[in-house]
């Protein structure tokens, strides 16, 4: 018997990722919350002990991790209703944008951790890496002509980003801005209300205001350390 | 149809080099356009409009950029000599250790390149640390891809020379027969592979270049 195990945070958008593939899949797999910021449990320094990070997926004792190679790996694993395109060009398509998406969090997570030019500066990152997905986007789903990234059916490329969208209210409220996502980012718009309709998404996604709650709880720490 | 091949990249860069080993250790032709990194042709600016970096793959007209994807474009368009393991868990390991090189040496070898003291200092103890991770992880096999070479060996490999560069204006040793001695036959093994020869810069000419690069961002 297939004995799975994820390790990670509620809001972390990697560790989602890996759930709402693991859903996709129909997969069944125990979770564990990991507390980060007070104590790393043994299993997951036993688990990771190069980067100590979650997401870490456990399949039969194995330990996998960062969450791209992880759904690839799931990908492989439970060989149907493939995330991937079947193509080498279009799989290089969806790594590249997923590659993207990854790094996105990086660049905008001074709206959450910083004051002043740096939280302005990551909610300039914010705009300019949605407007190259909107971009994205058009291109892939044949000018919103299909509904996902990954083209008639829901893949890798929605399944990397869609875990964004539940942070997209925290970077509002914190930010004290608006993303112009009816008039600059129609179709991003569109495609996150599809997305989040999904029982995967639906069943992984935690609520915009505990990431708010959470996000505003690591800014506090972040700005008074 | 006769397939075009061309790849956009620089001798100096680890990135480009890694591509071109790649395709040559699977005997693939190609043409590579040497390209200029400062006034960047319309050419690299069209295929990589994004990031706008080296190296770009042009495949029947078709371009795929980030040097990881396009290692991993060519292994399953052309999976002669194949450089991933087929077992998804081997997979998953070598994908891992790849990127694990990457994230930790891109920025820590440019930082002991173009700093000086404390910072300096900083960046050779993590990439010190790091040598003797990756020594465990080769746990004494001839390469990281076990009998042949592979993924890992390519990504790590084809910064060897950059190693002894970082190791010449750091004044450290970075892989070395006492500390390392698995990393250090293997960086011996990997670099006398023909594909291998064929692409790694010239140490002087790498060494004047990456001074040129120091003395101008010491002085900023």
């Amino acid at each position: 018997m297939e004995q799975v195990k994820v390790m990670s945070t509620k809001v972390s958008p990697f560790g989602m990722s890996v759930l709402i593939g693991l859903e996709e899949k129909g997969v069944k797999y125990e979770y564990q919350e990991e507390d980060l910021l007070t104590k790393k449990s043994d299993l997951l320094l036993q688990m990771n002990p190069v980067h100590k990070k979650v997401p870490v997926l456990i399949h039969n004792g194995k330990p996998i991790c960062e969450s791209l190679i992880i759904l690839q790996y799931i990908d492989e694993v439970w060989n149907f209703n493939q995330f991937l395109p079947s193509m080498p060009y279009e799989r290089a398509t969806a790594r590249f944008w997923a590659d993207f998406a990854n790094k996105f969090y990086e660049s905008v997570a001074p709206i959450v951790k910083s004051k002043g030019e740096d939280q302005e500066q990551g909610k300039r990152n914010l705009l300019e890496r949605l407007q190259l997905l909107e971009g994205a986007l058009k291109e892939m789903s044949a000018g919103g002509s299909l509904p996902f990234f990954s083209g008639k059916d829901f893949g890798f490329l929605d399944i990397v980003f869609i875990p964004y969208a539940s942070f997209f209210h925290a970077f509002e409220t914190i930010g004290n801005f608006k993303i112009p996502f009816e008039s600059e980012y129609p179709l991003l718009d569109a495609w996150v209300k599809r997305c989040i309709e999904r029982d995967s998404v639906k069943k992984v996604l935690p609520s915009f205001d505990k990431v708010l709650e959470v996000a505003l709880h690591l800014r506090k720490k972040v700005l008074v350390d | 149809m006769e397939e075009e091949l061309k790849v956009l990249g620089a001798w100096a860069s680890p990135y480009s080099v890694r591509v071109q080993i790649a395709l040559d250790l699977k005997g693939i032709n190609y043409t590579l356009y040497e390209q200029d990194l400062i006034n960047k042709s319309q050419l690299l600016l069209q295929s990589n409009p994004v990031h706008k970096k080296i190296p770009a793959l042009i495949h029947n007209g078709k371009a795929i950029s980030e040097s990881l994807i396009i290692l991993q474009y060519i292994d399953e368009t052309w999976p002669a000599v194949p450089l991933l393991p087929k077992h998804p868990y081997e997979r998953a390991v070598a994908l891992f250790w790849a990127a694990f090189t990457d994230d930790k040496f891109s920025l820590s070898f440019r930082d002991i390149c173009r700093t000086q003291g404390e910072k300096q200092e900083k960046c050779i103890k993590e990439t010190v640390a790091n040598m003797l991770v990756l020594e465990e992880a080769l746990k004494g096999r001839p390469f990281f891809g076990g009998e042949s070479v592979g993924y890992v060996d390519i990504v790590l490999g084809c910064r060897a020379v950059w190693i002894q560069v970082c190791e010449e204006i750091g004044g450290v040793k970075l892989i070395d027969p006492h500390n390392t001695p698995f990393l250090y036959a293997w960086v011996q093994r990997f670099r006398n592979l023909d594909c291998v020869k064929k692409w790694l810069p010239d140490f002087d000419k790498l060494l004047s270049y990456a001074y040129m690069v120091r003395n101008y961002f010491l002085q900023q």
